[in-house]
């Protein structure tokens, strides 16, 4: 599903450059539950901008679902990410002046579906996450478990291929973490590919792979699979 | 992109900053009203002047001015050229576009008063020859009485039309001038008539200050009978004066052997080009209006474009979202766009509403004004305004959509 070959960033201006990711060598198959895991400053975000296709990347390759991708266009990024990619960021980053419903329904938005049909597969996903009766809900008036849940249905709404997670749980208690991880598994047991960012040990034990950057670099990459 | 959903989030940003949003849509609400106001009293102003015009644009007067001065067929220069019957005659068979030629004599020289009496009153005015039918073009207006009328002319009936000053004169402010008789140059004649001026120019004052008479009366009565001092073309509706003119001096010089460059033998006055340079002031005045008004929409449109620039930055974390969940940089400038045209066209639309209201409210206060009549704005300037307001949105909106279009998703959603 994401296949990077000796992908490296840079930040910065040529006399002052940061060598940000030096040579990621990563096969994420279609179905894994991943977890990327590093200290700040390990690149382990710039990594995922650049699979989230936020972000570009000075050389090597990458593959998304069997396309390369190569200095696309911004308008052909968005597409692209609007069908492929569901975010889910530590900070939620729901709409204040929507509801719940409008908050799941609005990546469809930007396919031009239909308001009726966004609206009833935005509910069916809002069910999904056991939500079902707060789709009138606007955001504060939800708990953080609560928004984490409308976010996740938000990105799954589009079915994309990755669903990509910004330390998730980062906001949240270790209940409710534990609530929000279920529901990552649940979803995962449902066939999609999901990679997580995270710096909690016990997140990234609850997914299938590990991958753990240091430097720009993956580290160790015997401690990759841990039995599930 | 039109959709419901847009227009619910333009209605919410607009509503949630309501104050900033009321001042800056007053901008451009004050400036089509105002364009609107200064556009609609130009109009105005140009329909009193051109109601007093009254169809002076359609008249030439043409005259016997200098001697020659080049010679021509073998005669002599310093000739003086006499306008007589066969000339309105060979005019009134051969030049096209006119109406009608009319002669037309005065006693005296062009400008010169005469002695009239009334009882033991007297004054000095000049006398003028004139038609049936002819007051508009001489801008009076018959206030008391009648004007002159075929049979004056036919019986060369000894009748006067007096002007205002001319009564204020002669006549007690208790008298009734109507019948009285005064005596023009020993002549006496019978007071028909006596008539106010709307001539738009200072000529009014010689107007007030005229004795019309019968033109027959006045050359069988004052030995007139082989000249004109001057002809008066009426041009017909529709045919350009200026050719008129030039067909008739041309019929005149060819009649009088007057050399083609001997230009100062005729004179002439061409009503039209007088109304072409007061459309000329008009048309200086609607510039003028569409600068004023103009800068106003212009001022206007930047207070829209920095209230924009405001809600593009105060937003930037949802359109960072916006565009990792997939809006394209064009969904993202086309929202900003509409916000920004929505509000222009929302004020403006008000402010040509507002300035059409005050147009209609006092329009009748003016019902009777002559100088100031029925001010307007008429459609094509109403689509004029509206198509100025809709290029000051999207002028607004140019700005804070390219800052909106670069917003990085990856910096808009780093958390704090």
């Amino acid at each position: 599903m994401i296949k990077l070959e000796a992908i490296h960033k840079y930040y910065g201006t040529a006399a002052q450059r940061l060598h940000v990711l030096k040579g990621i060598d990563l096969h994420i198959e279609p179905g894994e539950m991943v977890a990327i895991m590093g200290s700040s400053g390990s690149g382990k975000s710039t990594l995922l901008n650049i699979i989230g296709l936020l972000d570009g990347f000075d050389r090597g390759q990458y593959q998304l679902d069997g396309k390369r991708i190569h200095r696309l266009r911004e308008s052909d990024a968005a597409r692209l990410r609007n069908r492929c990619i569901g975010f889910v960021f530590q900070s939620f980053n729901l709409l204040p002046f929507k509801n719940a419903l409008e908050n799941v329904a609005l990546p469809l938005f930007y396919q031009n579906v239909g308001r009726r049909q966004r609206n009833a597969r935005a509910q069916q996903y809002l069910e999904m996450v056991g939500l079902g009766n707060r789709g009138t809900s606007m955001p504060n008036q939800l708990s953080g478990g609560q928004k984490q849940r409308v976010a996740i249905a938000r990105a799954l709404v589009t079915q994309p291929k990755v669903l990509l997670a910004d330390e998730p749980t980062g906001a949240l208690d270790s209940v409710t973490t534990g609530e929000i991880m279920a529901l990552f598994r649940q979803v995962h047991q449902q066939g999609n590919t999901l990679v997580i960012v995270t710096h909690e040990a016990d997140v990234a034990a609850r997914c299938q792979r590990r991958i753990v950057l240091q430097d720009g670099l993956i580290a160790s990459p015997a401690l990759e699979h841990t039995q599930m | 992109m039109i959709n419901l959903d847009h227009w619910r989030d333009i209605a919410q940003t607009l509503t949630r900053h309501r104050l900033r949003t009321l001042l800056t849509a007053f901008g451009v609400f004050w400036g089509i009203f105002m364009l609107v106001l200064l556009l609609g009293a130009g109009r105005g102003l140009e329909n009193g002047v051109t109601t007093r015009f009254g169809g002076i644009e359609n008249v030439v007067f043409i005259w016997s001015a200098y001697p020659t001065q080049r010679s021509l067929a073998g005669l002599a220069v310093g000739r003086r050229i006499t306008l007589s019957e066969a000339d309105v005659d060979a005019i009134n068979a051969r030049a096209e576009g006119l109406r009608r030629v009319y002669g037309i004599n005065r006693v005296g020289s062009w400008g010169s008063a005469q002695y009239v009496t009334r009882g033991a009153q007297s004054g000095s005015f000049g006398v003028k020859g004139t038609h049936p039918g002819l007051d508009q073009v001489e801008n009076l207006q018959v206030l008391n009485g009648r004007y002159v009328n075929a049979l004056d002319m036919q019986q060369k009936r000894k009748v006067a039309i007096i002007g205002t000053r001319v009564r204020d004169v002669l006549f007690r402010a208790d008298e009734n001038p109507i019948g009285a008789s005064i005596t023009i140059y020993g002549v006496p004649f019978q007071v028909v008539g006596v008539a106010g001026s709307f001539d738009p120019t200072e000529n009014a004052n010689n107007d007030l200050e005229t004795i019309y008479i019968p033109n027959r009366t006045l050359r069988y009565a004052f030995n007139q009978v082989d000249r004109f001092n001057n002809l008066l073309l009426l041009v017909a509706p529709g045919a350009d004066a200026r050719e008129v003119e030039q067909q008739v001096r041309e019929i005149l010089r060819e009649r009088h052997k007057i050399h083609p460059q001997d230009v100062g033998v005729l004179g002439s006055f061409n009503g039209q080009e007088e109304y072409e340079k007061f459309l000329g002031l008009f048309a200086g005045i609607r510039l003028f209006s569409w600068i004023v008004a103009i800068g106003t929409i212009l001022a206007g449109a930047v207070g829209v474009g920095n209230i924009m620039l405001i809600v593009v930055r105060e937003r930037t974390r949802e359109i960072g979202l916006r565009k990792a969940l997939g809006a394209t940089p064009r969904a993202i400038v086309s929202t900003i766009v509409q916000e920004s045209l929505v509000l222009t066209a929302l004020s403006g639309y008000f402010g040509l509403a507002a300035g059409v209201a005050v147009l209609e409210a006092i329009s009748p206060l003016f019902a009777t004004n002559d100088s100031f009549r029925s001010p307007e704005i008429d459609f094509a300037t109403a689509l004029l305004a509206l198509a100025v307001l809709v290029l000051s949105g999207l002028f607004a909106a140019w700005l804070p959509a390219a800052r909106a279009a670069a917003v990085n998703p990856i910096i808009a959603l780093q958390d704090e």
